[in-house]
């Protein structure tokens, strides 16, 4: 089990790191978005993983919570973009 | 024995999700514009999270904690959808996508159509064609 939990932490790490690039990169609003989901995914699947790993379930109402307002976010940006180019013309 | 098979289920789903997340980190890095990112971002917002908490319940083994984790998995579906809606709606209003990447753009004939339908209404000329689709 050692080795799947190396593996998995390595493989999620990688995962996050290109997740941050398009963060910081991200050419426009959207992308960065876009990317801050992903990003989120992640992180409820590494407390996923820490849960099945270590055979606990301290996690698993924050895995819920993250599963239902998760979207609230990407929402909220997007009409904030679509109102602000509709200003500017 | 079925302790080992149980634990190589575990594993092989958790591998499989971080997987999915790496795919997802690759898509968001080498696509070209923000519609087919999209399309890598679900990866493991659905099938990711199915195979973590795939994970939990082999590792777990309790009927108690099968409903919890169903309900965490079909909120992500009732919500994902949604988040991936307005997202795109707000990036093809704001042209934030390579007109020239796609293969067939259903949308343009609509959002046309409306604004000659609303065009002679409009009492003001050069109004912009986002503004005519807005109240859709």
């Amino acid at each position: 089990m050692t080795v799947v939990t190396i593996i998995v932490s390595v493989i999620l790490a990688l995962a996050a790191a290109g997740a941050i690039f398009r963060i910081v990169r991200g050419p426009s609003l959207l992308d960065r978005v876009l990317a801050i989901d992903v990003l989120l995914a992640i992180f409820g699947g590494a407390l996923a993983a820490d849960m099945a790993i270590n055979g606990n379930l301290d996690n698993l109402v924050l895995l819920v919570a993250i599963s239902i307002v998760g979207f609230i976010g990407s929402i909220t940006v997007s009409r904030f973009v679509t109102d602000r180019r509709l200003t500017n013309g | 024995m079925v302790e080992t098979i149980f634990d190589v289920i575990v594993a092989v789903c958790l591998i499989g999700g971080a997987l999915m997340s790496l795919a997802a980190a690759i898509g968001l890095l080498r696509f070209p514009d923000l519609m087919s990112r999209m399309h890598a971002a679900t990866k493991p917002q659905v099938l990711g999270l199915w195979l973590f908490l795939a994970a939990i319940a082999a590792e777990m083994r309790s009927w108690v904690l099968l409903p919890v984790l169903v309900a965490a998995w079909i909120f992500q579906l009732l919500t994902t959808p949604v988040s991936a809606h307005m997202v795109g709606r707000a990036g093809y209003r704001t042209k934030h996508l390579r007109k020239e990447l796609l293969c067939i753009d259903e949308l343009d004939e609509v959002v046309e159509r409306a604004a000659k339908e609303q065009d002679p209404d409009e009492t003001t000329a050069g109004a912009s064609p986002e503004g005519d689709t807005r109240n859709d």
